[in-house]
This record gives C-alpha cells, structure tokens and sequence, in this order.
C-alpha cells in the first residue's frame, strides 16, 4: 500500500479535503470516503457514463479519474443538483416524462444532460442523443430520456 | 487496483527525470482514460503514475495559419473541437476527436494519448498520419522528432524508449485546394470501436480536376494503424475520377492484413477498406473544393 495522499477540492460548493491513495478512482472516493453515493459504478471502465460528474466544468467518467487528480478542482456530482424539496428542472422533467426504469443510469443521465444545457441552453435533438451517447441506460430506452432533457431546455 | 505512487513533475525536464529513474517501472497519465483502465484491470503494472498535465507544453494549443497546428500531448479532444480556428482548418482531426468515447472520455482523452496506447483502431490516428503530423519527444537525451506513421510499432507498443515520453504534436498548416477525411465503419451509430476507418489528405490542382498529392491511412486492419503510400502516390497527377479512385482504394485494400475477431472477418475488412477508402477519398476532395 502506498502511502496516503491529502488531496483539498471544492465539491457541490463546499472545500472538501480528504485522504487518498493514489490507486482510488474519484467514483471511489466519492462513494466510499465521502459518503456522495449519487454517481454508480456501471461498467468501471469508461463505457456507460453511470459515475459522471462534473470537473472544472467538464463532463468526466468519475471511474476514469484519479481522486489525487481532483486536488484543487471543483467538482458538481448529482447531490448538487437540485434537492428533494426543490428539484432541478431536469429532475422535474424525467419524473413528467418516465424517464427512468431502475434507476441506476439516471444520475449519470441528470449530470451529463446538465453539463450540456450548461454549455448548450438549446440543443437540438440531435445534439443531445450524441452527448448523451456515453450513458448507457439498459432497461426503458432512450426516447423519453432525451424527451426530458428537451423538454427541460431553457428552464434549467 | 494494485498500490502505486503518484507523481506531477512540472517540467518537461523533471519529467524525464522521474521517468528515467524508474524506467520500465513507471508510465505516464494524461487523460487516464485508457491507463487508468489498464492498471486496473491487471493489463499493465506500475509503480509510479507521472500526471504530466502540470507540464506548460502538455497543455499547449496553438495554431498559426503560416507554421500550423502545435497540440500538447495532454491536450484533451474537447479542447481541440471546440477551438472554432483549429476545427475549420482541420476538419479531418475533429471527424477523430468528436468520436472518441462519449462526451465524458472527450473532456478527458488526448490525442497524445491515443498515440501512445497505440492501438490498432485507435481513431484519431490515421487523421494525424495522413495530416503529416509530427510527434515531439523528450527523453534523457534531449528531443527527438518521428512521423506519426512511424510512432506505432506493435499493438499497444510505440517508439517510445524507457525515460521518454510525447511532449507534442505538430501538424503542418493545410495548403491551398487540400481536405481531409476520416470515417469509420462501427455496427453502431455511436461508442464502438472500429472495424475499419480510413483517413484521407488531398491536395487538388487550382483547377480542382486532379489530384496533384494525397495520402491515405488505414485503421484496425493491421498491427498498427497503417500509413498506405502506394495508395495516395497513385492519384498523385491523376485526374479527380471515379477510376483513379477506386484504384487507389484497391491499393489500401490490398495493403490491409486484418485479422478475424468478433468486430468482423479478415475478409469482410478488406472488403470495408476498399469501400470505405473511396467514400472517404471523395469526403477529402469535396472538402478541398469548399
């Protein structure tokens, strides 16, 4: 075991520091040390988009990220998108549209749909099923999924 | 994932250091996006992962109409497609970077490091080959420049020797009357791996009726992504045609040695590439008439 590395970000908001080896993925940390169990472990390799959280503003596989790489960074995952009592407009919309089976996918889906609208208020359709193209959801499909996001355009 | 140590040199020259003193023990980490993988799936070991994106020349991007393209070896593809300079003049790169992975691998993944993990069906490495990029290396014995077509030697092996490691990656600027082109053939509309691409330069007369140069790379149809030279010097002075390329099609067929796996049969690649070779050909000639 090597030795652990103290690592300070600013998660959902708040400075956050924690200890780390520098094996652990951030989807580890996240979900392990700092009790943050919002982004799932799918695939663990890149494939289905089910940890992504937001980096510096960027869509990233948490998976595919070292946590000691988050030193100095801020990070949005999905407990910083809206809350029970007042859900973020893509939240809204998924519950409207039945955009979710399971369960599992839609976190990932919430926070890549955000860093989209984020970047890009009015996406066409098309736009959004090719940047959704990195979540995989396995049970309901993905047509009301990408109803939701358009229909949460401009309002998110 | 077995326990190792963690490194951000910031300094090229640090770097070299690092990497000298553990030589075959340590390994470098851009983007992560394959790495981080590997290491935890037992494909590689490592006892120390050097993070060279603290490193000023990693995250270099930079493009002059007169010298041209200069991309940091841990330049991620977002950064690349959502420069609008660098994506209109070099249209045939952003056909690559826009479809490595989804939208999470490109705010991770580099070029650089689609090179180095050098695989097969690595997408954005016939665009970089036919675009003559060049990849800059340091090492303990100062730096050294090799053709992208020459980088890969083997899957998953490169030139790289133990202390050096990809700084950047230069591409000339585009000439008058030139286009570029990559495709891929996936059974998907989205997220696949290739069973064949194909990447295409040309540069075509003033007049745009022939072909006065062109070059054209092979993907996922050899060890390595292949640099086909026969195929382009054959539409060098030909007329822009149905005939000559098809001809030149036929060459990057004949050049490809795929094997079978469960993406496709050596034969059903062959017969891609040649397909795939003349469709991509004509995306290069149309871009060079826009």
């Amino acid at each position: 075991m090597s030795k652990k590395v103290h690592v300070q970000t600013t998660i959902n908001g708040e400075a956050v520091d924690f200890l780390c080896e520098p094996r652990n993925s951030l989807l580890e940390v996240l979900r392990d040390d700092l009790d943050h169990t919002g982004a799932k472990e799918g695939c663990n390799n890149g494939n289905c988009g089910a940890c992504n959280v937001i980096m510096d503003g960027r869509l990233v596989n948490s998976c595919c990220v070292l946590g000691v790489e988050a030193d100095g960074c801020e990070i949005t995952t999905i407990e910083g998108i809206g809350s029970a009592a007042n859900l973020h407009p893509l939240q809204q919309k998924f519950l409207e549209h039945a955009a979710l089976q399971c369960g599992i996918c839609t976190p990932g889906f919430i926070v890549s749909a955000k860093a989209l609208l984020d970047e890009n208020p009015n996406p066409t359709e098309d736009e959004v099923r090719y940047w959704l193209a990195g979540n995989l959801c396995r049970c309901t499909g993905y047509d009301k999924i990408v109803r939701a996001v358009l229909d949460a355009r401009n309002g998110a | 994932m077995h326990a190792f140590d963690y490194a951000t040199p910031e300094s090229v020259a640090d770097a070299v250091v690092m990497l000298s003193d553990h030589g075959k023990n340590a390994c470098v980490l851009a983007g992560g996006t394959d790495l981080i993988v590997q290491l935890r799936e037992n494909r590689r070991r490592t006892d120390l992962v050097v993070d060279v994106k603290k490193i000023a020349e990693l995250n270099a991007l930079s493009y002059d109409a007169a010298t041209g393209l200069t991309i940091g070896a841990a330049v991620p593809c977002y950064r690349i497609y959502g420069d609008a300079e660098i994506a209109a003049a070099y249209p045939g790169l952003m056909d690559a970077a826009r479809l490595v992975g989804g939208t999470g691998i490109q705010g991770r993944a580099s070029l650089g490091g689609n090179l180095c993990n050098a695989s097969p069906a690595g997408d954005t490495i016939p665009p970089m080959i036919v675009l003559s990029g060049e990849a800059e290396i340091a090492g303990p014995n100062g730096t050294r420049k090799v053709a992208v077509e020459d980088f890969c030697t083997a899957p998953g092996r490169t030139v790289l020797e133990d202390g050096e490691f990809l700084v950047s990656l230069h591409f000339p600027a585009p000439l008058a009357n030139s286009g570029a082109f990559y495709r891929r053939f996936i059974p998907r509309n989205e997220m696949d791996i290739a069973v064949v691409g194909v990447g295409a330069s040309v540069v075509l007369s003033g007049d745009r009726s022939s072909f006065v140069s062109a070059r054209i790379a092979v993907g996922a149809v050899a060890p390595t992504p292949l640099f086909v030279r026969e195929a382009g010097e054959a539409l060098a002075g030909q007329p822009v045609s149905d005939e000559t390329i098809r001809r030149a099609a036929d060459l990057a067929r004949d050049a490809a040695r795929p094997i079978s796996d469960m993406r496709g049969t050596a034969e059903y690649r062959k017969h891609l590439t040649s397909v795939l070779t003349r469709r991509v050909v004509e995306g290069a000639v149309q871009r060079a008439k826009e």
